[in-house]
Parts: C-alpha cells; sequence; structure tokens
C-alpha cells in the first residue's frame, strides 16, 4: 500500500500482528529471549497471612470487591476504606511497559499499586485497589493467582473501573452527553438489583474488568461490574463521585464510611492532583 | 477449553460427535468473524459454553444477537460456543485478537478440543489481504477453498461440482526458482498455522476465504456466508436471481454504529 509520498507501508490490519513472525519456527535465542521476557513479566500476588512453604488454605471470601483504576480505587479510599476497620492483608508486585509496582503497601493515590484488604470484623470480605495498569498478557496471571488463593464458594464479586465516554457508543453525539455516568454489566447468577442501567449493545469492557468479569461468567460466579464514563483521565472527584450511586447497594452499605470523613478524604485528593497536574507553574 | 453453560446436563447433554465446527480466523477485515454473527444469528443458534482462554483479549458485553429486551442482558465473553443438533452443526466464535505469542497455543488447545469432542470436521472462515494477489488472482472470483487431504477424499468431488478455485500455492522464492510452491495466506491470522496442523494431524478441515481490504467488510461478511451456504446449505437459497440471497441472512443487533457515534449537531 502506498502513502501519499510514495513510500509503501505495511497497511495495518485487524487480523492482528505479522503472523508470519507467529508461524515461523523459533531459535533457540529466540526461545531464550522469550522466556526471559514472561519472567520479567510474570506477576507475583504476596498475601500477608502466608509463611510459605506448605500448602496454604485458600482464603474464604464471601464478598470480594476490585476497584480498577485511579479513580475508582479512590473511591473506595475515600467511602469505604480506612486504617481502623480494614488491614493490608495482600500486595501484587509486577512489571510492564506502562508501570512498575513494588511490594511496598504505603502507598500515595498518585502511585501505580496493586493491594488487598480484608475488613477486620469480617475475614470473608476483600477489596482490592488495582491503580497500575495490567497488561493483556498478564491478566489471566493475576486472575488465577488471585481467584486461584480464594473458595470461591459463596462468594460475590463487584468490579469498579472507569473508561472514556469517548469509547461509548450510542446514536447520539457523545457531546451532548452528560458525562461522567455509571453502566453495569453483570453475569448470570447475578440475581440483585444493579444501580444503573445495564450497558447497551454494542458497547464492549476490555482489560481487567472485562478479565475477571469473563472469569466469574464463565466459573458461575455471581458479579457485577460498574464501569463509570468520564471526559477526565486523571484523579477526579467528580469521577469519583459517580460511583456515590454504589453506596445503596447490598454490597456496599454496610461498609460505608462516615459522609463527613468522606468529604475530608475528597477534598485532599483534589489537592494532590492538582499540584501534580498543574503544567503551568 | 470449553467450558459448558449448563453443568448440570451430565456428559451426554453435549455431544458434538459427528457435528461440522464452524468457525473463523481473526483475519483482514474481521470476515470470517462477521459471517459466523450472520450464521449465530440467523440460525438463532444457542450458547451451549464457553472456550475459556489465556491467548485471546479478554472483552465483554451484553447478548450481541439480543431480539428483544428479555434476551438482552445476557452476558458474552471473548470466545464461545453456540450449537445446533438439527443440523448438526457447532460455532465457536471468536471476538477479539490473539494475545502475543499465543497462536500457536490456542491451535493446539483448539485441535486437541476437535479431537477430544470427535467433531466429523472444521470448516474455518477466513479471509486475506487483496492487494497480495498476483495477477491471476485479481480476475475473477475473490473467494477460495482449502481442504485437508482427508476431507479432500470426502468432499473434493462437490467442490469441483460446486466449480469453487482452490486457493493457490506461491512460490516459496519468486523469481528465483519456480519448483518449490508454498502456501501463503498474508493477513488470515491464524489459517495457515490451523490448516498445516490440521493436514499432519490427520483432521478434516476445510478453510473458506475472501480476498479483501479493510474497510466496511459487511459485503465481503455477506458474500463469504453465502460461499459457505452453496455447500452446507445451512439456509435454503431462493431459486435462481429472484431474491437477494444476502436478504435471507439476519443481521445481529450489535452491528449498530460500526463507524462512531452519531454526529454532534453543533457541526452544522
Amino acid at each position: 500500500m502506498a502513502t501519499f509520498f510514495g513510500e509503501v507501508v505495511v497497511a495495518p490490519s485487524r487480523a492482528g500482528l505479522d503472523e508470519e513472525e507467529e508461524a515461523r519456527e523459533e531459535t533457540p535465542e529466540d526461545r531464550e529471549i522469550r522466556r526471559e521476557i514472561e519472567k520479567k513479566r510474570e506477576i507475583d500476588v504476596l498475601w500477608t497471612w502466608r509463611s510459605g512453604g506448605c500448602a496454604e488454605e485458600p482464603l474464604v471470601c464471601s464478598r470480594f470487591i476490585v476497584a480498577i483504576g485511579r479513580n475508582a480505587a479512590a473511591f473506595l479510599s475515600s467511602f469505604i476504606l480506612d486504617s481502623v476497620c480494614w488491614e493490608v492483608v495482600g500486595v501484587v508486585k509486577l512489571w510492564n511497559e506502562w508501570c512498575r509496582t513494588s511490594s511496598t503497601t504505603n502507598v500515595l493515590p498518585t502511585d501505580s499499586f496493586c493491594l488487598f484488604y480484608r475488613l477486620i470484623s469480617d475475614p470473608t470480605v476483600l477489596l482490592c485497589q488495582c491503580s497500575c495498569y495490567v497488561a493483556e498478557d498478564q491478566q489471566f496471571q493475576w486472575l488465577e493467582k488471585v481467584f486461584g488463593s480464594m473458595q470461591k464458594k459463596g462468594l460475590q464479586v463487584t468490579i469498579l473501573s472507569t473508561c472514556p465516554v469517548a469509547d461509548y457508543k450510542t446514536q447520539e453525539s457523545t457531546l451532548t452527553l452528560v458525562s461522567p455516568f455509571l453502566r453495569a454489566l453483570k453475569t448470570k447468577e447475578f440475581q440483585e438489583q444493579v444501580c444503573c442501567p445495564l450497558l447497551e449493545q454494542p458497547n464492549i469492557v476490555r482489560d481487567l474488568p472485562a478479565a475477571v468479569l469473563s472469569y466469574c461468567q464463565v466459573w458461575q460466579i455471581p458479579a457485577v461490574l460498574y464501569q463509570c464514563y468520564t471526559d477526565v483521565i486523571k484523579l477526579d472527584t467528580v469521577t469519583i463521585e459517580a460511583f456515590k450511586p454504589l453506596l445503596s447497594s447490598k454490597v456496599l452499605k454496610s461498609l460505608a464510611k462516615d459522609a463527613s470523613e468522606s468529604t475530608k478524604i475528597l477534598k485532599k485528593f483534589l489537592t494532590t492532583s492538582e499540584t501534580h497536574n498543574n503544567i503551568y507553574i | 477449553m470449553f467450558i459448558p453453560c449448563d453443568r448440570g446436563g451430565g456428559p451426554a447433554a453435549l455431544d458434538f460427535k459427528g457435528f461440522t465446527l464452524l468457525m473463523p480466523a481473526v483475519s483482514v477485515g474481521n470476515v470470517g468473524q462477521l459471517a459466523i454473527d450472520l450464521v449465530i444469528s440467523t440460525l438463532d443458534m444457542t450458547k451451549v459454553g464457553y472456550f475459556y482462554t489465556d491467548c485471546l483479549v479478554p472483552m465483554v458485553g451484553n447478548n450481541p444477537y439480543a431480539t428483544a429486551e428479555e434476551n438482552s442482558t445476557e452476558l458474552s465473553i471473548n470466545a464461545e460456543v453456540y450449537s445446533l443438533p438439527s443440523k448438526k452443526l457447532v460455532v465457536l466464535q471468536i471476538r477479539s485478537p490473539f494475545i502475543k505469542n499465543k497462536y500457536r497455543p490456542f491451535c493446539e488447545t483448539l485441535l486437541s478440543w476437535v479431537k477430544s469432542s470427535k467433531c466429523a470436521r472444521v470448516v474455518l472462515l477466513s479471509s486475506s489481504h487483496a492487494y497480495q494477489r498476483d495477477d491471476e488472482q485479481l480476475l475473477g472470483t475473490p473467494l477460495r477453498y482449502l481442504l485437508t487431504p482427508d476431507l479432500e477424499k470426502a468432499v473434493g468431488g462437490r467442490m469441483k461440482e460446486l466449480n469453487w478455485k482452490e486457493m493457490e500455492r506461491v512460490a516459496a522464492y519468486p523469481g528465483i526458482s519456480d519448483t518449490d510452491k508454498v502456501l501463503h495466506i498474508p493477513g488470515g491470522g491464524i489459517t495457515k498455522l490451523l490448516f498445516t496442523q490440521s493436514c499432519s494431524e490427520g483432521i478434516q478441515m476445510a478453510v473458506l476465504l475472501k480476498f479483501c481490504s479493510e474497510g466496511d467488510n459487511i459485503p465481503d461478511a455477506f458474500v463469504l456466508v453465502n460461499y459457505l451456504n452453496e455447500w452446507l446449505q445451512l439456509i435454503k437459497s431462493e431459486s435462481n436471481n429472484s431474491t437477494d440471497p444476502s436478504s435471507q441472512w439476519k443481521i445481529p443487533s450489535s452491528w449498530r454504529l460500526l463507524f462512531g457515534n452519531g454526529l454532534p449537531p453543533a457541526l452544522f
């Protein structure tokens, strides 16, 4: 295919990568390089209650709340989490081209991290804040290592995530849409009320939220995903507050903090994010 | 691996012995996948399971074949299996691209499932870059077929009756030596890999492909699905040219807004 300047370029194709590359037999050097990269991209899930050694008991979990992305994670920090009722029980260590997380549990809302918390008064309630990007070749590993540590009988999963409103397909133009807004997707087994309209065809969800929901659908775990469509990419209080209807849901109602405390924390987010994102000073 | 939707049915409930497995290759223009959408939608096929794999990019959405409010809220994932026992047809639909380095593992998992489920044969719908055609391929029909040796014995004669054109093999070293001919399917995704592996493993596989380019590939999907129908007779084709054969295929409700949202009124 020739461009306007006359040079020949390979046409991009929805078929994906150049399959010639894929079909070619691997040389030992290629294999070695591929293995090294795979090892580097392996994710580690470190649970604090596990001392290692002999086979550990799986965690009995009745409710698993996963917040994917900075705004969803910040929603949980403002409205649910605190240092008194919740304890850190796990951390994910990973590396990819977009981010790197460490095994430290002392994090800022603007950092990349993936932490697990457990409700002290009811240790079967698990919460995860994942603000780092989990690459497509790491998503399956994340699922297997996280859900693999859990006993899934009686488990219910709630996923919170955000995505750009430009991705939302609708008959009208996205310019006239009032954002942020919520849409939900649920698995077959999920019988409860959802807090917002369901995601209309032909919209789809990708990345880690899709991976978690797919896992739940296939393994018949009741699960619901709340996707917030927003036009702000960075940490933003309006986007965070868009998740507020979820506080009336059965899962989160009993976990919600005092409203005044939440407002204080939200104000703190506002100042932190403003300092970090102002490019004019 | 294949995970049935309904666990309670028992092993006898989901028996694909002797069935034809119809599936797409993720290829240029997504023509195979669009054609499969038409088949599932028109024949109103029932979802019977998932093909749970780490080889495809994850995605979820609500039922792409929804016809009413009631059936629009069923969740769909990136690889699902549908069946129509009355036609001994089982269909695998793939909805997302492959993850890097996962072509080979996927082909191996798929073929091992084909063998364990005892499917009689596999029909792969695919496409290839139109711009890579040689002078002869530019003329005539853009449709091609391929048969593994085991299936050639069974249906090779039918293809001749239908006057179908077999995919040409090209010189491995064009210009240097014309004696070594190899199969070359640019833009075909896993087509070549799956086909060559099926040949060596004695699996009965047919590949039906169309030369096309990226763009609005809906017409290409109709051409390919009608090509498939000439052979498998999934739907009754109306006699001769009285009715446009494309009108017998039902477009799924998810084929909306393929080229973006509505325009902002302020633009005008």
